[in-house]
C-alpha cells in the first residue's frame, strides 16, 4: 500500500560568500506497508522521523528516491492527481490546538475537507459531522463549540474525526498523543485503533514513546540519525532486539511492570 | 512502615513537613477556587519523594506553594509548611529569598526557558555562589566548573565560558542542577526535570539525581505525571488528582498493591513496552 524506496532528503543552505553547508535529515530509507496495517516509526529527537512523515505527507519534496502510494507515484504527482492524493492521505499532528483555527466551530473544522473537495449537499455534510462526531465518542452538539471550549483528549478527537472523514485509505499520525494525560492518551489510542479497524486503514504511527508504539503497530522501524536502523515485527523488536541502539533505546525506558515483577 | 519510612518512628524531624495545605485561586466573580485541598506531605532526610498526577492535579501548585513562588492570584488559604524546623508559610518574601537556592533548590521542567541565552553558563552556575556566599566573580567561576564536573560535563573549565545554545538539552537540564547544587541545599524540588528530554538523557539524568543524594544526603521531590520515572526513582510516592492527596505510600506497594481506584486506573493507562494490547485483549 506504502511503498518508499531509499528516500533521503538533504536541508543545505549557503552562507554568505559561497561556502554551503549541507544536512542529511533523512538517508536512503526504504520501507512499505501493507493494506490494513500500521508501521510505527521511533525515534529520539533529531532522528528525521518527523522528517519522514513529511515526506510521505508530500508537504516536503524528497531529494532522492520514490514514494508509491496505493501504486501512484507521489513524488512526481501531477497537479490534476493532487487533490484525489490529499483524500487519499490524511494526517493527524501532534498538538491539534495549533492545527485547527480557532474562530472556526468544530462543525466547520470538520465540513472544510468535504467542501474543499465537493463531497454531498449541505444537508449531508451536516449529517456526516453529526456522525463522525458520535463515531469519536463525542456528542453531535459539539459541532456548535469552539476549539477551546474543548479538552486536549477532546480535540484530539476532533483532529481524528476530520481526518477520517473523506474515508481516506491511509492516516499518517505524528505523536498524535504526546502532548495528552495518560489517561486521555489511553482512551485515544483506543479510539485509533478501533477508527483503523472499523476503516480498514493503513496507517504510519510516529512517535518517541516506545509504550506507545509497541501498543499501536504491526510493524516498527526504528530511526536514529536519519537512517532506518532496525525493522520488524512489533513483538521481534520488542522481545529480540537486533542493533545496540535499538537495545539502549528499550533499557532507558523506565517501566513500572520491572518494579511489579520484582513483587 | 517500610524502611525508608523509620525515620518517623525514631521522632526525628523531617526534611519537609506539609500539613493541611490548602491554595485557592482568587476570581472575580463568587467564592475562591480551590485548587489545592489538604494537602500533608513528609519528606525525611535523604528520601526521595514523588509526587504524581495528571494536568490540573495540583501537584505544581504543591511544590510551588514550598518555595513561596506561586502564581500572583493563587493565595495559600490554609495550612503550614516546615523546612526542617523553619516555618515556610509565615516567611517574608526578603526572608524566602534567603532560604531558595540555599536550602532548597528547584529544577525547573524547561532548562532552555530558565537560562538566560546571553549570559555564560559559568557565570550562571556559580551565581548563588556570588549572591548567597560572596564570592568573587572569578572563584564562582571557578567554583561552576567544578559544579559542573559533579554533573558530568565533559572539560568543564571549558564549558563553563560557553553559552546556553552551545549546550544541549540533557547538558543544559545538568547545568541547572548543576546551579541548583552550588549551595549545597536540603531538599531539591524537580519539577518535571526530564519530561523535554529524550529517554536515554532522560536515564542519565535520573542516574545524577540518585548520585546527588546518595554522595550529598539531599532529599527529592519529584513532581511527574510518569509512573515509569517513579518506579525507577522514588522511594515514596503521593498520588494527587483534583488537588487531593488519593493515596500514599512506598513505590512497590503503590505499584503492587494500590488501594486508590485512581492510582488504579493510572496503572492500566500506562502503556508497558512488555506488552502488547492485542495479546492482553
Amino acid at each position: 500500500m506504502i511503498s518508499l524506496t531509499d528516500v533521503g532528503k538533504t536541508f543545505g543552505h549557503t552562507r554568505l560568500f559561497g561556502a554551503s553547508t549541507e544536512f542529511a535529515a533523512v538517508t536512503d530509507v526504504s520501507l512499505s506497508v501493507a493494506r490494513g496495517k500500521t508501521l510505527g516509526i521511533v525515534g529520539e529527537s533529531g532522528s528525521g522521523k518527523s522528517t519522514l512523515l513529511r515526506i510521505i505527507l508530500g508537504l516536503i519534496p524528497p531529494t532522492s528516491g520514490s514514494i508509491v502510494i496505493d501504486g501512484q507515484d507521489i513524488v512526481n504527482l501531477r497537479r490534476r492527481d493532487e487533490k484525489a492524493f490529499r483524500r487519499k492521505v490524511q494526517p493527524i499532528f501532534q498538538n491539534p490546538a495549533s492545527s485547527f483555527n480557532p474562530r472556526q466551530s468544530i462543525g466547520a473544522i470538520l465540513k472544510a475537507p468535504l467542501e474543499v473537495h465537493g463531497i454531498g449537499t449541505r444537508q449531508s455534510r451536516r449529517d456526516r459531522v453529526s456522525e463522525m462526531l458520535e463515531r469519536v465518542g463525542l456528542p453531535a452538539e459539539y459541532a456548535a463549540r469552539h476549539p477551546h471550549q474543548l479538552s486536549g483528549g477532546q480535540k484530539q478527537r476532533v483532529a481524528i474525526a476530520r481526518a477520517v472523514i473523506l474515508k481516506p485509505a491511509v492516516v499518517l499520525a505524528d505523536e498524535p498523543t504526546s502532548a495528552l494525560d495518560v489517561s486521555v492518551q489511553a482512551q485515544v489510542l483506543d479510539l485509533f485503533r478501533e477508527t483503523r479497524e472499523a476503516m480498514g486503514l493503513t496507517s504510519i504511527f510516529v512517535s518517541h514513546n516506545l509504550a506507545v508504539i509497541r501498543q499501536v503497530s504491526d510493524t516498527v522501524a526504528v530511526m536514529r540519525l536519519g537512517r532506518i536502523v532496525e525493522m520488524g515485527s512489533v513483538d521481534a523488536i520488542f522481545a529480540n532486539p537486533q542493533h545496540d541502539y535499538t537495545r539502549a533505546l528499550i533499557d532507558a525506558v523506565p517501566d513500572p511492570a520491572a518494579i511489579m515483577a520484582q513483587a | 512502615m517500610t524502611e525508608s519510612r523509620q525515620h518517623a518512628l525514631q521522632d526525628r524531624i523531617p526534611t519537609l513537613r506539609i500539613r493541611d495545605l490548602s491554595i485557592e485561586f482568587a476570581r472575580r466573580r463568587g467564592d475562591a477556587l480551590k485548587v489545592v485541598d489538604r494537602v500533608s506531605i513528609d519528606i525525611w532526610p535523604r528520601e526521595i519523594v514523588g509526587i504524581i498526577g495528571e494536568s490540573g492535579s495540583g501537584k505544581t501548585l504543591t511544590s510551588l506553594a514550598t518555595l513561596r513562588m506561586l502564581p500572583k492570584r493563587a493565595v495559600i488559604a490554609k495550612g503550614t509548611m516546615h523546612l526542617g524546623e523553619t516555618s515556610l508559610h509565615d516567611r517574608s518574601e526578603r526572608e524566602m529569598r534567603a532560604l531558595r537556592g540555599d536550602r532548597i533548590a528547584l529544577i525547573p521542567q524547561d532548562a532552555m526557558q530558565s537560562l538566560n541565552p546571553t549570559m555564560r553558563i559559568g557565570r550562571q552556575v556559580g551565581e548563588p555562589l556570588e549572591l548567597h556566599s560572596g564570592y568573587s566573580v572569578s572563584s564562582a567561576l571557578e567554583a561552576a566548573g567544578k559544579l559542573l564536573g559533579s554533573v558530568h560535563i565533559r572539560e568543564p573549565e571549558k564549558r563553563v565560558l560557553e553559552y546556553p545554545h552551545q549546550y544541549s538539552g540533557g547538558m543544559q537540564q545538568r547545568a541547572m542542577i548543576a546551579m541548583g547544587l552550588a549551595l549545597n541545599p536540603q531538599l531539591i524540588i524537580a519539577d518535571e526535570p526530564t519530561t523535554a528530554l529524550d529517554v536515554t538523557v532522560q536515564a542519565q539524568v535520573l542516574k545524577l539525581l540518585r548520585e546527588i543524594r546518595d554522595q550529598k544526603g539531599a532529599s527529592i521531590l519529584f513532581i511527574t505525571h510518569d509512573l515509569g520515572v517513579v518506579a525507577e526513582l522514588c522511594d515514596w510516592v503521593y498520588v494527587m488528582r483534583n488537588g487531593e492527596i488519593v493515596e500514599d505510600g512506598a513505590v512497590r506497594q503503590i505499584f503492587t498493591a494500590p488501594r486508590a481506584e485512581y492510582t488504579r486506573m493510572l496503572l492500566d493507562a500506562t502503556p508497558s513496552i512488555h506488552t502488547t494490547p492485542a495479546v492482553a485483549r
